[in-house]
């Protein structure tokens, strides 16, 4: 397909309260600097039902337009309804280039996308920029685990398509909203929509990790020692009012459940605040957590990798060290 | 039911190497294995086989003659038939080219096998890490798609599919024929027993060229049919910004940090 104009689209994703899920936001951040440089216009394309939070959301984001498509068939996602919506909305308008955020349904949609309208897409993006003399789209992605990083380009397919996963990139401060408001009136038809969604188990709220969305995360690895070996590290991310991670070992171990998981195959997370307890830091670990404002490592090996990409560090046993880190806490905050 | 599911030999990339010069991969003592993801793929279509005996479970893998192994693993853990997707021009494929390939592998192998139910992949593979292909095939044999499954089962004349969503699980309904993508289930996968592990040693596995393949376009194939190339590769490095932390005891230490967290407003 040609592109019609040299517009730069992100894909901001919905909840099912119509509010905008994060990722989205913050690819209008790269978004707009990436637009410029294209010399073309910054657009949100919003899919949902009753998303006017998610519309005055990326309004602030800086968005040049917000493109608009409501009905009841979005509310829940469903591959059939969306990859339809953004395939007629990708035919009319003709951007260059699409920003997905790499959700669990924005990885469901992207590929499906990029197979029908025969374009290419370049998955889990950890940088963004455009390619010298071409203009063309440089994407950067860590490949084998995070062992390499690939930078793609797509110069012919349009629009060219990346994903990007949550915290990768940063919101900014909201601003005054300038955004022109398209609404596309498109429906997709029931018959059309092969999928239905028949139950949502709720877990329990304790299961539920909220790893994206939280400030401070404190993890645990094979270092930990077993399941038991959790209660100090849980006992400090308490202190800090923080979330419980691990690496893969601990969660391939067995110690702890895979929402926990951060790294390459688990959660991309960038808190305030990361500390590794017992984490040689493997480099999909690293893949994971490197973007984190402030990372702590605590380890027995001086030589453990984690240490280099880590603002401080204690060499020691963790077993003896969190719990005078969360003793220390509680003083502060007492 | 008439199962198939593509599978993908992959470097344990746990255990990976990179030459730091060159950028390509030090293969040397490096296992290769059937891709994770794939295995929870297989082990799905063998507990439909549990449940209905009569299920013929089909394996399609593309890649070089070495990847007759893995199919061969598959035909030891589960599976009934294998076919080896392998030419030249198919090298070089991203992973729009690749599920291109796979979508006309499958419909050859249906020449073959019957018409298959559903089409089962990993949700990802360990060294690509795209998630790409699954949903591609879909598209290409235009089937619904489910991803993130965590358990398939049949219901009727459709798929009852337990899904990782973004926040929940949640189950989903889709209409057969259809593709389904597998995350990790909260199951273990079953090991190959010693007789079939015989009987796959010794099971002729027939490859598949572009010849077979009837209605191919080549020009969708290969390095020449990928939309996306790689433009560069690069070791990633960190640059060390570490203060370490080393009072005269351990609670001092621990002090210490807290002291400079809390300077520097972290916390």
């Amino acid at each position: 397909m040609e592109a019609k104009t040299k517009d730069l689209w992100v894909f901001v994703e919905t909840k099912e309260d119509g509010s905008a899920r994060n990722v989205g936001l913050e690819l209008l951040n790269p978004g707009r600097r990436l637009a410029d440089g294209q010399g073309g216009r910054l657009a949100a394309v919003i899919i949902g039902n009753k998303a006017d939070a998610a519309v005055k959301a990326a309004g602030e984001q800086g968005a040049d337009q917000v493109i608009l498509v409501e009905g009841e068939e979005y509310a829940h996602y469903t591959t059939d309804a969306y990859v339809n919506a953004m395939e007629h909305l990708i035919t009319k308008y003709g951007p260059t280039t699409l920003l997905i955020g790499a959700t669990s349904y924005g990885r469901d949609m992207g590929p499906r996308l990029s197979a029908r309208l025969k374009s290419g897409l370049t998955a889990d993006c950890t940088s963004l920029d455009l390619e010298a003399g071409t203009g063309n789209m440089a994407w950067t992605r860590p490949a084998f685990g995070g062992n390499l990083m690939a930078t793609i380009i797509c110069p012919d397919g349009r629009p060219q398509i990346g994903t990007v996963r949550p915290g990768v990139f940063k919101k900014q401060a909201p601003m005054e909203s300038h955004a022109e408001v398209i609404r596309e009136d498109y429906h997709v038809p029931a018959g059309k929509i092969r999928t239905r969604l028949l139950e949502v188990i709720h877990e329990a709220a304790e299961a539920v990790v909220d790893l994206e969305g939280a400030d401070i995360i404190v993890s645990g690895g094979r270092g930990v020692g077993g399941p038991e070996g959790f209660g100090v590290v849980k006992e400090l991310a308490e202190a800090l009012g923080g979330v419980v991670g691990s690496s893969r070992a601990a969660v391939d171990a067995g110690w702890i459940p895979y929402a926990h998981q951060v790294g390459q195959t688990g959660k991309t997370v960038a808190p305030k605040l990361y500390i590794a307890c017992g984490i040689s830091g493997a480099i999909q670990h690293l893949a994971g957590m490197s973007g984190s404002d402030c990372i702590i490592a605590i380890n027995k090996d001086e030589e453990a990798p984690i240490f280099e990409v880590a603002n401080y560090g204690i060499v020691g046993n963790l077993h003896e060290i969190l719990p005078l880190l969360t003793a220390e806490v509680k003083k502060l905050k007492a | 039911m008439n199962i198939c599911v593509c599978i993908k030999q992959v470097p344990d990339t746990t255990e990976i190497k990179i030459d730091p010069v060159k950028h390509t991969l030090i293969r040397e003592g490096v296992p290769s294995i059937v891709n994770t993801y794939d295995t929870y793929a297989l082990e799905n279509a063998a507990r439909i086989k549990d449940a209905a005996p009569d299920t013929k479970i089909v394996v399609i893998s593309m890649g070089p003659e070495q990847a007759k192994n893995a199919l061969k693993e598959c035909l030891a853990i589960a599976a009934d038939k294998a076919y080896l997707i392998t030419d030249r021009v198919f090298g070089g494929s991203d992973t729009l080219a690749t599920s291109y390939i796979l979508s006309e592998a499958i419909r050859y192998v249906e020449t073959q096998e019957g018409k298959f139910d559903m089409i089962f992949c990993g949700k990802q593979a360990i060294d690509g890490d795209t998630a790409q292909v699954g949903p591609e095939i879909a598209e290409h044999l235009d089937y619904p798609q489910v991803t993130y499954a965590l358990e398939a089962v049949i219901d009727g004349e459709s798929l009852r599919v337990t899904q990782q969503g973004p926040e929940e699980k949640q189950v989903i309904g889709v209409e057969i024929p259809c593709v389904v993508t597998f995350t990790q289930p909260p199951f273990d996968v079953r090991y190959p027993t010693i007789r079939r592990k015989m009987a796959a040693n010794k099971a002729q596995i027939p490859s598949v060229t572009s010849a077979e393949l009837a209605g191919i376009d080549v020009a969708r194939c290969g390095l020449k049919g990928s939309p996306t190339h790689v433009k560069s590769t690069f070791v990633p490095v960190h640059e060390s910004k570490l203060v370490l932390v080393k009072e005269e005891t351990v609670e001092d230490s621990a002090k210490k940090l807290i002291g400079l967290l809390s300077d520097a407003h972290v916390i």
